[in-house]
């Protein structure tokens, strides 16, 4: 995994709540390997028209929102099913940290695995962002993992609160699995208490 | 196996955590160990974290896989799969549990079929186990009072590797439901009760206990109903305390402890209930006499009302958030508020899913079928090949084509739609599965859930209809 970086981009609004995975990434392309580009399937079906082409309206095609890598949300994104495919496409489409309220379990577990930074802020903070964001399309947003701060487009500093062993992790670039590996011992420990 | 004696009441959660514990970090990780590991025809990218690293798999023994998400409903043939990539994906799991020395119940096997019906009936399930699965309804498995949650294809690469997950200790809900159903009133209405009580992020962080005499009432397949949808109220695990109940369920199934074993499993297991006094980070109360037969009508298992209701109008939502929400999914669902929830056409049925496919579930859309004729195309589609078999016994099979169902293989199906077979776009479908989410059943599908005898009713007139009526009036 990549080591997580300070971020500084343009940041993209989506103001429904319960977002869920299917509408990060349609069940059909989940057979499809990541190597193959998972970009192109992210929040394919409002994103893009039966014939292929970009719906204006949705926001990730607005020119201002182009090359976007932070994404600010609503309460319970990422909720439903597992399929870490939805992180996937978020990261190979270019974002690095999401920011909402709440956040499905499971995807804001998959997130960290994966060098995606999701980010819970209060519901009034977001939604402050968010009408930022809507106020002036294009506008940066700072992402400090190591200060664990966001810094919003009129420079508002907003702390968050993050596990210290993912922090870590994210920052390092950790390889859970190898770092569990070097549990070996306690594992087979356990495993012999067992009956 | 014994519980040491603890100065506090602990809950069921609690006991199943402690017990689990190999590491626990200052900084709140603890490391847990994985008692059983079920994988699917999804689990694919795990295998391949597995081979990128030149890693064995740790414990073959406590893992278990079966095909569902990719397999056909029609035949039990590999080769009709017809998309390269979807039949890719069912032989990938036969290969990787054949080379990892994993136990596979695959396509042709009677055993086969939705991994979270087969767990339990293969007696994989049992009380006081921990249980993973990369699959977000691994928390049916918690109705035998186990501690089951789905997790991300990473996090199955690293239990594969370590039997083990890093896991941040989630808080405790206590969800009781107290007094009689009234008839006509189900499992799924009172999962889809509670979703609409405390919403889709209701449960965010939480690992829930149902409880209360309503919930003790249930039989095993209610039960697994109901946990089967704590991850659409936001919990990754609900459970329920297990007794006479689940101890005659797991008896006798084929992974079950036998003799000695049995008689200790047994002792460890009644130890599991939550203590009287423990205390649990929330409570939620709901009257079982006050629920109705519920459907959704948007397109998040929030949007969930008594079928006697109206579809709700955003103008009277409680901020301007909801009122964005519902807009936009009653748009998607092409409905106009006020409408009442009996009106509703729909165009097709779909009896199946991890949720609602166990022989319970069938027994109780036949009974409402029984007899009469589904006036719109309907499927039934049992959980797995040993709940056909015993519904072919029964001669529910039978019921069900008389009645003009179609009856067809063990699989996820049309719930999620992996394997093609799919919902049309814009066409209406009553289904007892899980999510209403806007495409989950095909790009633009419009999902209602609702429950076996509930969907049974609304294939016979064409309609969201009351069940009750049906069932008041039966012969």
């Amino acid at each position: 995994m990549e080591k997580f970086q300070r971020v500084q981009a343009t940041a993209v609004p989506i103001d429904s709540a319960n977002v869920d995975t299917d509408q990060i990434i349609p069940a059909r392309f989940l057979r499809k390997p990541r190597k193959a580009g998972t970009a192109l399937f992210l929040f394919h079906d409002l994103r893009f028209n039966d014939d292929g082409s970009e719906k204006a309206s949705f926001v990730l095609n607005r020119p201002a929102f182009r090359g976007a890598r932070i994404l600010v949300a609503e309460r319970n994104f990422g909720c439903g099913s597992s399929r870490e495919n939805a992180v996937y496409a978020l990261y190979d489409y270019g974002f690095r940290a999401v920011i909402a309220p709440s956040f499905g379990d499971i995807f804001y577990n998959n997130c960290f695995k994966n060098g995606l930074l999701p980010i819970v802020l209060p519901a009034a903070a977001a939604a402050a962002l968010r009408a930022a964001l809507n106020a002036k399309p294009g506008a940066q947003v700072t992402v400090d993992l190591a200060a664990q701060r966001v810094v919003g487009p009129d420079g508002t500093r907003l702390s968050f609160e993050i596990d210290p062993f993912r922090k870590h992790c994210l920052l390092e670039g950790v390889d859970e699995i190898g770092f569990t590996l070097g549990f070996d011992k306690e594992i087979t420990a356990f495993e012999k208490n067992l009956t | 196996m014994t519980i040491a004696t603890a100065t506090a009441p602990q809950t069921l959660f609690e006991k199943i955590w402690e017990r689990h514990k190999i590491v626990e970090r200052d900084d709140g990780q603890t490391l847990l160990y994985i008692d059983r590991h079920l994988i699917h025809d999804g689990s694919r990218h795990a295998f391949e974290v597995l081979a990128e690293r030149g890693l064995k798999l740790r414990r073959p023994e406590r893992t278990f896989a079966t095909p569902d998400h990719y397999v056909p409903t029609a035949s039990r043939d590999v080769s009709t799969i017809a998309d390269p990539e979807a039949r890719g994906m069912v032989e990938s799991i036969a290969l990787n549990a054949a080379k990892h020395g994993v136990i596979i119940f695959d396509l042709g096997d009677p055993r086969q079929g939705i991994v979270h019906v087969v767990g339990p009936e293969q007696g994989l399930t049992q009380p006081g186990l921990t249980l993973v699965c990369g699959d977000s309804h691994t928390s049916t498995h918690g109705a035998l009072g186990a501690l089951a949650f789905g997790i991300g294809a990473s996090e199955v690469g690293h239990v594969l590797a370590t039997q083990s997950l890093w896991q941040q200790k989630p808080r405790t809900l206590r969800i009781a439901v107290e007094g009689r159903l009234p008839q006509g009133v189900f499992a799924k209405d009172i999962i889809l009760a509670i979703i609409a009580k405390i919403g889709a992020a209701g449960a965010v962080g939480h690992a829930i206990e149902y409880a209360g005499s309503a919930i003790r009432s249930l039989g095993m397949e209610g039960r697994l109903t109901v946990c089967n949808m704590s991850i659409e109220a936001g919990g990754r695990a609900g459970m329920i305390a297990p007794d006479d109940t689940t101890f005659a369920y797991v008896a006798g199934r084929p992974y079950a402890p036998k003799g000695k074993e049995w008689d200790k499993a047994l002792a460890y297991w009644r130890q599991l209930p939550s203590d009287p006094g423990a205390r649990f980070d929330r409570e939620v109360t709901l009257a079982a006499g006050e629920l109705s037969p519920m459907v959704t009508w948007g397109t998040s298992p929030e949007h969930a009302a008594p079928i006697s209701g109206r579809v709700p109008d955003p103008a009277q939502a409680p901020d301007a958030e909801t009122r964005a929400g519902w807009s936009q999914a009653l748009a998607y669902m092409g409905l106009k508020p006020g409408t009442p929830l009996e009106h509703i056409a729909i165009d097709r049925v779909f009896i199946g899913s991890c949720t609602n496919s166990r022989i319970e579930d069938l027994r109780a859309a036949a009974k409402v079928v029984a007899g009469k004729k589904a006036v719109v195309p309907a499927w039934a589609v049992p959980g797995s090949g040993l709940v056909k078999a015993q519904a072919e016994a029964e001669g529910l099979d039978r019921v069900f084509k008389a009645a003009g169902f179609e009856w067809r293989e063990a699989g996820c199906s049309m719930c999620v739609g992996m394997n093609g077979d799919l919902v049309a776009a814009g066409e209406r479908c009553a289904s007892t599965s899980n999510r209403n989410f806007a495409g989950r059943q095909g790009k633009g599908a419009r999902t209602h859930l609702l429950s076996p005898a509930m969907a049974a009713a609304a294939a016979l007139s064409g309609r969201l209809s009351d069940v009750r009526k049906l069932l008041a009036g039966g012969s």
